[in-house]
């Protein structure tokens, strides 16, 4: 089975084949049959392996499947291999398994699209690439994946490009992910100059004997990375982009801008853990820019408008939640909530494009109101995984993931109260944003009347992302609630267990309670405040403070505004006045020097012999005197 | 002895000079064999009689009669002279002299500074000339020949009265009877 | 016996040469700058012999040799020419202005 592990990029790359060369002749029918079968084939090869995994894991926990070799040049030499272990097996299973039920939804999302076919090209490559970020052995394999990604999601958020602001959406996302690549390519140098080699076990093992803890290049070339992480996953200083990224369809936010890509920076964080352990300021690094993009986008979250906009801030966010995890060092933790997380969120997003589909492709959703009726399985699926992405106690799966990135925040070998307060505060927010969301938008009066019920091409993926999203939890209980470490268990092979830090009973229990408690109590205000008596709302921001508070959480906290007093203003002077650049001036001067000195011999060609004689005779009688005076 | 070579070096010179200025060409031609032979003297009296009976023979005698005969055949008349002297007022022909004339003083001054000794005086006679050439300098003879031979060629493929040739695709429907 | 040294002997050649060489210069008629080309050759043929007298040896006669063969055929390729000028280029005035 293992062998077969090399078919689960094909199948998409060679749908995407299929679909950019005949996409326009197969018409929709077909292309939908390829573009979702291939998916789905990759995705039941990767149930079977992962099965044939848990029941009998291969040697070591671990199975490489070497194709052939890419680039070989002196000692420089990268494979295209493939690494199967449980970190990379995870993030296959839910891209590959995530993304089967997005494209079946899109089926019908896109289906009165003219770019239909090129929706599911750029979807089977995306798909393909990702698998090659998360599957490959080797670090460049992994950045040629990341760059693959990075431009499938161009090319999505810019999918309808008859707009411009689509196009300047787009844009905006390649470059701001574009200074993350450029420092985790030169990350990428570092750790070829240490250790001669790309391959990222024989990094992983060989850093101990020559990093000692703390190794000054070791910090540089894991803050590299976390550079890198940080454009990818939307963090903060680099988190302005995905928010802009919402312009693209929305299965598209779905798989790409909330469950998959942008958690490429935890992937590559958690799978480099071995570095990250010898660089303790790195991992302090981390966990400082998850909490405070957790804070960042939770506040910004709460003052939106526009439904997927909400998403996208909760979705920076919860990577700001895994962000923390790794920081503090509970690596297992991490990928867990990225795992829920890919679920609820791409849950979140199929159905709010469900209600934008029926809203006459409204995004707004103070325009919409008292779907609960109308669109009953949206609703409820909506409401599961709003439920999990605001941590209800018990029932949820986002509950125990959450749960353990908090408590592990303050418990973990790296944690503090501090972070523990932002993670803490952090729920808090997102429970009231995300009820926020779902009271004005379900409850209430209907404001518009529905232009499109869905089908059960987008009920079969939204109710089995729900049943993910409320019972995907279960695998992993914490030590009051059940003690369950089916997940860590699994991870063990792949991550290192957490180890240090304190285990104090009680104090589990209470921020376990303390979260629960919040999280109804910010549901309970969103309740009151949107639902119930929405005038203190209206009354708040329509005193000046509220109303500069509210636009100032609206424009996602200032940072675009920010940026483009700090960076793009600046640039965009220095390349006006530059505008006929002064590096041209020398290289203008020199044609125009030949020029001169053309139009100055272009009078010694008359044509008359005699004058050519005469110059030839200046010229010797320069010559000579020459001769004579030396 | 000396005074014939100086004798004969003054008519070189001036006879060249006149050459230079004529308007005739006929006389600047007979100006020229003049100065020819006179050059032909100066290589008798160095000790270079084959040289000097060349220089009669071929120069004087073959490549000059060439010159008149092709202006017989060009068949020149007065209006030429009167051409002729036009060209020579009117042009400003100081300057190239002044040139010539400054070039000159450095050649003499740099020939002058240079170390100098009488001539040898031997007599160089044609058999010593001919087996020097025959041996030493056989590649020159045979690249000589080959020059000769495509000077010979290019003067026949030149000077020939050519017809006048229309392209086909120049002619148009009617003139082609 | 000549007493004559091999400078007095350059010097009369560079004179010649020069003489020719300016009427190369200001001469319009393309006939006139080919004798006045004929001269200067003759001037360092000339020089040729002067230095092989001066060494008692037969090299520099044979350079005149090869000089004089040199003249020959630029002088039938030039006359060539200058007929085909003459009869292309049937002007009234007899004498080609060329150059």
């Amino acid at each position: 089975m293992y062998d077969l592990l090399w078919l689960v990029p094909t199948f998409p790359f060679l749908g995407f084949l299929i679909l950019a060369i005949f996409g326009k002749k197969i018409g929709k029918k077909l292309s939908a049959v390829v573009g979702v079968g291939s998916i789905g084939l990759s995705a039941l090869i990767t149930i079977l392996i992962g099965i044939q995994f848990l029941t009998n894991p291969p040697e070591g926990h671990a199975f490489v499947q070497t194709l052939w070799t890419w680039i070989a040049a002196d000692d420089f030499k990268v494979n295209i291999a493939f690494h199967l272990d449980a970190l990379s097996m995870v993030f296959a299973f839910v891209v590959t398994f995530v993304g089967f039920w997005i494209h079946l939804y899109s089926t019908e999302y896109m289906a009165d699209d003219e770019g239909f076919s090129r929706f599911f090209a750029y979807m089977n490559l995306f798909v393909g690439a990702m698998l090659m970020l998360v599957m490959g052995d080797n670090l460049l394999l992994l950045y040629l994946g990341w760059e693959g990604v990075g431009l499938c999601s161009y090319l999505l958020i810019g999918f309808w490009y008859r707009d411009p602001a689509n196009g300047y959406a787009a844009r905006k996302a390649f470059i701001v992910t574009r200074v993350g690549d450029a420092a985790m390519a030169v990350g990428l140098f570092m750790l070829f100059y240490s250790f001669k080699s790309l391959n990222i076990q024989e990094i992983l093992s060989v850093a101990p004997h020559v990093w000692s803890p703390g190794n000054k290049l070791a910090v540089a070339s894991t803050l590299l990375l976390l550079g890198g992480a940080v454009g990818k996953s939307a963090q903060l200083p680099l988190q302005v982009w995905l928010p802009d990224a919402m312009a693209g369809p929305t299965p598209t936010s779905a798989l790409i801008h909330a469950a998959t890509m942008v958690t490429a920076g935890v992937y590559l964080i958690a799978r480099m853990n071995g570095i990250y352990l010898l660089a303790p300021l790195s991992m302090t690094a981390v966990a400082i820019v998850g909490a405070a993009t957790l804070l960042v986008a939770g506040f910004a979250g709460m003052a939106q408008t526009d439904i997927k906009r909400v998403l996208a801030y909760s979705t920076v966010s919860q990577i700001g939640y895994m962000f923390l995890a790794l920081g503090v060092g509970a690596w297992s933790a991490g990928v867990f909530h990225f795992m829920i997380h890919a679920f609820f969120k791409a849950l979140l997003f199929l159905a709010a494009g469900a209600i934008i589909l029926a809203q006459h492709h409204e995004q707004n959703m103070f325009k919409m109101g008292g779907l609960a009726k109308a669109l009953p399985v949206t609703f409820w699926t909506f409401l599961i995984g709003s439920a999990s992405l605001a941590a209800l106690p018990l029932i949820t799966a986002g509950f125990y993931s959450k749960d353990a990135i908090i408590w592990y925040a303050w418990s973990g070998p790296n944690g503090s109260i501090y972070l523990w307060m932002a993670a803490v505060f952090g729920a808090m927010v997102t429970a009231f944003y995300t009820f926020r969301m779902v009271f004005v938008t379900f409850f209430g009066e209907q404001k518009m009347e529905i232009s499109h019920y869905p089908t059960w091409r987008v009920h079969i993926p939204l109710i089995a992302l729900a049943f993910f999203a409320l019972f995907g939890g279960f695998i992993e209980l914490p030590g009051t609630l059940g003690h369950l470490t089916l997940f860590s268990d699994f991870m063990k092979s792949a991550l290192p267990v957490v180890e240090g830090g304190h285990h104090e009973v009680s104090l589990e229990i209470f921020s376990q309670v303390l979260t629960a408690v919040l999280a109804l109590v910010s549901i309970f205000v969103a309740y009151y405040l949107y639902l119930k008596n929405m005038q203190i709302v209206t009354n708040f921001t329509s005193t000046k403070f509220g109303h500069g508070l509210q636009q100032f959480l609206l424009s996602g906290l200032g940072f675009d505004w920010l940026y483009e007093r700090l960076f793009i203003r600046p640039y965009v002077w220095l390349s006006r006045t530059n505008k006929r650049d002064f590096i041209d001036f020398f290289y203008v001067f020199l044609p125009w020097l030949a020029r001169q000195f053309h139009y100055l011999f272009k009078y010694t060609q008359t044509g008359k012999v005699r004058r050519y004689v005469v110059g030839i005779v200046f010229g010797v009688l320069v010559s000579i005197t020459i001769v004579v005076i030396l | 002895m000396t005074i014939l070579f100086y004798i004969a070096a003054l008519i070189a010179i001036v006879a060249s000079i006149m050459v230079v200025t004529r308007t005739n060409i006929i006389h600047a031609l007979l100006y020229m064999v003049i100065s020819l032979l006179a050059t032909a003297v100066m290589f008798f009296l160095i000790g270079a009689p084959f040289i000097a009976a060349m220089e009669i023979i071929i120069y004087a005698g073959a490549i000059m009669v060439l010159f008149v005969f092709v202006v017989m055949m060009l068949n020149l008349g007065k209006q030429a002279v009167e051409q002729e002297k036009r060209w020579l007022s009117t042009e400003g022909w100081y300057f190239p002299s002044l040139l010539s004339l400054i070039l000159l003083l450095e050649i003499g001054y740099l020939i002058v500074s240079g170390q100098t000794a009488p001539f040898n005086g031997r007599q160089i006679p044609p058999a010593e000339v001919g087996k020097e050439l025959y041996s030493t300098y056989l590649i020159g003879v045979e690249l000589a020949a080959i020059l000769l031979m495509a000077g010979i060629i290019g003067a026949y493929h030149l000077a020939r009265r050519k017809k006048y040739v229309v392209h086909r695709f120049l002619k148009t429907e009617g003139a082609e009877q | 016996m000549i007493a004559i040294s091999l400078n007095t002997g350059l010097i009369i050649a560079s004179i010649m040469f020069f003489t020719g060489l300016i009427g190369v210069m200001i001469r319009k008629n393309i006939m006139f700058m080919l004798i006045s080309i004929e001269i200067m050759l003759n001037a360092a043929g000339l020089a040729f012999v002067f230095a092989g007298a001066q060494h008692g040896q037969a090299d520099g006669q044979i350079m005149f040799l090869f000089i004089l063969t040199t003249a020959a055929a630029e002088v039938a390729v030039g006359l060539a020419l200058i007929i085909q000028f003459y009869q292309n280029l049937k002007r009234s005035i007899p004498m080609l202005p060329i150059i």
